[in-house]
């Protein structure tokens, strides 16, 4: 009763469908495991205004049209990282992304590309979330720190160092551009990348010689062919090719100079 | 996700592949230019520039050998990983034998070259 009361309330704060000139045609790709043997793309013709992005199609979609759409969603100004899918093919956050830019044309939104789809748009991201845990995603001091030795101190100048690859927000739109990662998701891949260079990279941190293993492995940096749509998609602007090649350069150093002044995991 | 951590030896291979790009880029439109336009054409070097006693000059001059050697080998080297790995970007994994053709053949052409330039130097 209140969800009804609740959708009776936000009706009534819209303007009615009738009111609204515009509609544009949503093709959604579809996948309910209980009914598909196969996504399915399945079209909804959706009221719009200019302001509406295309997670506020979804939303209408899901509110008035087919309640039982899955996507997923939180915060509707790109921080959360929660909303990304393709749109048109492209990766993209559908909170950051506007209806009015695909009409009169439609538009055909997908689950992220290179996942595994768990229902609808909602992909499964547990190779994601296993190589985020892998690569140990926070500062590991250099030497054990007493509380009463007060906080790490960090110039401006040793910020600026990792500060951009710091932006990123784990939505995955750059493994969906990745094609390498698309070939073979064994890839560490870009924003993974991006990360362990934030942490490599901040001045506080004395934990690389843990991270490089991965970076020099048979899963790491040289499976990419820098292509660069990672750092094209982002829409955080981070520049994970950029983390990619630096450590490409890192990783051949490391390869010879091992030998001459030996260091870190790697076997 | 259990991640191979065998270290690759990519980086040799891409630092050939590195060092090839590199020079095909500076110095191929170059070579393209002198060898395929202005020569044959008496563009500002004269057809005589690279004739056979002026180029066998170039090959017995360490210099040149070296230049020559390092030209072939390492554009080969470059040319090798690229197909390589637009082979698996179009979707043609051939894993051992792709590698064995794609670098043998920069590696083959390398020492042959190195023994021909050795030999025509000393």
């Amino acid at each position: 009763m209140e969800l009804q009361a609740r959708r009776q309330n936000r009706k009534e704060s819209r303007p009615a469908m009738s009111e609204i000139e515009k509609t544009i045609p949503i093709e959604v790709l579809r996948y309910r495991p209980e009914q598909d043997t196969e996504p399915v793309l399945q079209t909804f013709q959706v009221p719009f205004t200019d302001d509406m992005s295309v997670l506020q199609g979804l939303q209408y979609i899901k509110d008035y049209l087919d309640g039982s759409l899955s996507f997923r969603w939180s915060c509707r100004m790109a921080i959360c990282g929660s909303c990304g899918m393709m749109v048109n093919g492209k990766p993209s956050l559908s909170c950051k992304t506007f209806l009015r830019d695909y009409y009169p044309g439609g538009l055909r939104i997908e689950a992220l590309a290179h996942f595994p789809i768990e229902r609808d748009l909602v992909i499964v991201m547990d190779d994601f979330i296993e190589k985020l845990e892998s690569i140990k995603p926070y500062i590991i001091p250099k030497t054990p720190r007493a509380l009463s030795e007060g906080e790490y101190l960090q110039t401006p100048e040793e910020r600026d160092v990792y500060e951009q690859f710091s932006s990123c927000i784990n939505c995955m739109l750059c493994y969906a551009a990745c094609p390498q990662y698309g070939l073979n998701s064994k890839f560490v891949g870009p924003g993974i990348m991006a990360l362990l260079h934030r942490y490599n990279m901040d001045s506080r941190d004395g934990g690389t010689e843990q991270r490089m293993e991965l970076v020099h492995s048979e899963d790491g940096v040289f499976n990419c062919t820098a292509v660069g749509y990672c750092s094209e998609v982002c829409p955080k602007h981070v520049d994970p090719a950029n983390a990619v090649n630096i450590n490409k350069t890192e990783s051949a150093k490391d390869y010879f100079l091992r030998f001459v002044a030996p260091k870190g995991a790697a076997k | 996700m259990s991640a191979n951590l065998k270290r690759s030896n990519a980086p040799i291979f891409w630092l050939l592949f590195g060092a090839g790009g590199m020079l095909s880029a500076l110095l191929g439109p170059m070579l393209v230019f002198i060898t395929g336009i202005a020569i044959p054409l008496g563009l500002i070097l004269s057809p005589d520039a690279m004739s056979y006693t002026h180029m066998q000059a170039f090959a017995h001059h360490w210099i040149g050998a070296g230049f020559i050697w390092v030209i072939v080998s390492l554009f080969l080297w470059h040319a090798g990983h690229r197909i390589f790995h637009s082979l698996h970007d179009v979707g043609i994994h051939a894993g051992t034998a792709a590698k064995l053709i794609c670098y043998g053949i920069p590696l083959v052409a390398t020492i042959v070259a190195a023994r021909a330039l050795i030999t025509s130097v000393v």
